[in-house]
């Protein structure tokens, strides 16, 4: 009944018109979707600096003015120096690391992280122009998956003033505990290196003591040692000398 | 109104079920999910209807895919826009209504046979009645997974101080089974002739 060609016809019209549609669509709402990415970021820089908590419903007005002592630096990760001439918008670690002429093999690491991005985006807390804290990005293998969060350090770099999980697929109840406040307390007072300079903060299996006395070490999600032991691995990946240990050190100069 | 109980497409049909084990762990993600689902059913039959007498028989199943796809995709890029948190938890899910059976199923089942209003209205029912069961089986799952809905607490948890422990089964996928198999069982008990013949 239909000639080849109706059909044919057909086909391109349907397949036209749903084009026009769906790049019209997607072209429309790609500032918006832009900016939510943005305002995620921002709020998840926010928790891991301890100056906003999920329960909290900013707005826009809100995030913009918490945000307003927070300045975001490119950093070589190599060298640890800031690249002050770089736009941070420009620069996304996360697609960097994913490309061969931006990015470097990774040593053997048990966070199991493959590639490391040459730059990457590191936030700087500056109330009034001294700096307070740095909200580094880090990201490694757990039990299911990769987590991704921020940790934050005090200006000694050394410190741990916070840490937040913005993506991860760990079983809700046990390793997804990541995410729950109370555990995300024990951190703050935390110290990450020892005095010989060495990454050893460790998330232990059972309780560990308070800040003061037992400074290198966290109490373990319970029911999750992959989760657990995933945070330590990352942790001492991004902070030790592969990752962000470099530009740790020039904060120290600096201070 | 058939397909809300008479004919759910979830309990009588069986369709439909992967995607109502893995978004209906929290209200929020199964509301969003159900609204998708319900627009993508209404339109994709709105416009295979529209198209009824044009679409050549031999490639109606590929224009029928080729519409519902581009509909997932719009609305999946309006969900990125508009609710961007819920968004971000339901991951694949948007994209995967394209596989949904109950939507396929009431393109070639009902708007290829029906008039455009009737093949909307069809839409919007089995998009309903699939809404229905996941709201449920969300109810269920956010109430005794987590002991919250829409996230305000219901149950006080033991970790923060009160009685209720919360079932971990209930947040993970098996847990919507039980809860859909229960549904299904309730719902055939009270019409027994929903039950397949022996």
């Amino acid at each position: 009944m239909n000639s080849a060609r109706t059909i044919l016809g057909f086909a391109a019209a349907v397949c036209l018109v749903c084009a026009v549609l769906v790049s019209g669509s997607a072209v429309a709402l790609r500032s918006l979707q832009v900016e939510n990415a943005e305002r995620e970021r921002q709020r998840n820089v926010l928790y891991a600096a301890g100056l906003a908590t999920p329960d909290e419903d900013l707005d826009e007005a809100a995030l913009a003015a918490r945000f307003g002592d927070i300045r975001a630096v490119v950093v070589d990760l190599e060298t640890g120096e800031e690249l002050p001439d770089v736009d941070p918008a420009t620069v996304d670690p996360l697609v960097e690391a994913g490309l061969a002429d931006s990015s470097r093999p990774a040593p053997d690491n048990p966070a199991r992280i493959r590639r490391i991005e040459d730059r990457s985006v590191v936030y700087r807390v500056e109330p009034a122009g001294r700096l307070e804290a740095v909200v580094l990005p880090v990201r490694g293998q757990g039990l299911w998956s990769v987590l991704y969060g921020f940790v934050a350090l005090e200006s000694d770099g050394n410190t741990v003033r916070g840490l937040t999980f913005y993506d991860h697929r760990e079983t809700p109840g046990l390793g997804g505990e990541v995410d729950n406040p109370a555990w995300k307390a024990l951190w703050p007072g935390r110290r990450v290196f020892s005095d010989a300079g060495e990454a050893v903060i460790e998330v232990v299996r059972g309780a560990a003591g308070s800040p003061l006395d037992d400074p290198h070490r966290v109490d373990g999600l319970a029911g999750a040692t992959m989760t657990s032991r995933g945070v330590t691995n990352l942790l001492r990946f991004w902070l030790g000398e592969a990752g962000f240990g470099p530009y740790l050190e020039q904060l120290d100069e600096a201070d | 109104m058939d397909p809300l109980i008479h004919n759910n497409p979830i309990a009588l049909q069986v369709l439909g079920i992967c995607s109502a084990l893995a978004v209906t762990t929290t209200m929020a993600t199964t509301t969003v999910m159900c609204v998708a689902v319900v627009a993508v059913n209404a339109l994709s039959n709105l416009s295979v209807s529209l198209l009824r007498h044009r679409i050549p028989n031999s490639i109606r199943i590929i224009v029928q895919l080729t519409i519902i796809a581009s509909l997932v995709i719009v609305t999946d890029q309006v969900l990125k826009a508009y609710v961007y948190e819920v968004s971000r938890q339901l991951t694949v899910f948007v994209g995967l209504i394209i596989t949904n059976c109950i939507i396929m199923g009431r393109a070639e089942a009902f708007a290829m046979q029906n008039p455009p209003l009737r093949s909307l209205l069809d839409g919007i029912g089995n998009g309903l009645g699939y809404a229905a069961v996941l709201l449920v089986t969300g109810t269920l799952r956010e109430i005794f997974g987590s002991g919250s809905f829409f996230g305000a607490p219901v149950l006080p948890l033991a970790s923060e101080g009160g009685w209720y422990t919360p079932n971990g089964l209930m947040t993970l996928s098996p847990g919507a089974f039980f809860v859909i198999g229960f549904l299904i069982w309730t719902l055939r008990w009270f019409r027994p002739e929903q039950n397949e013949a022996e």
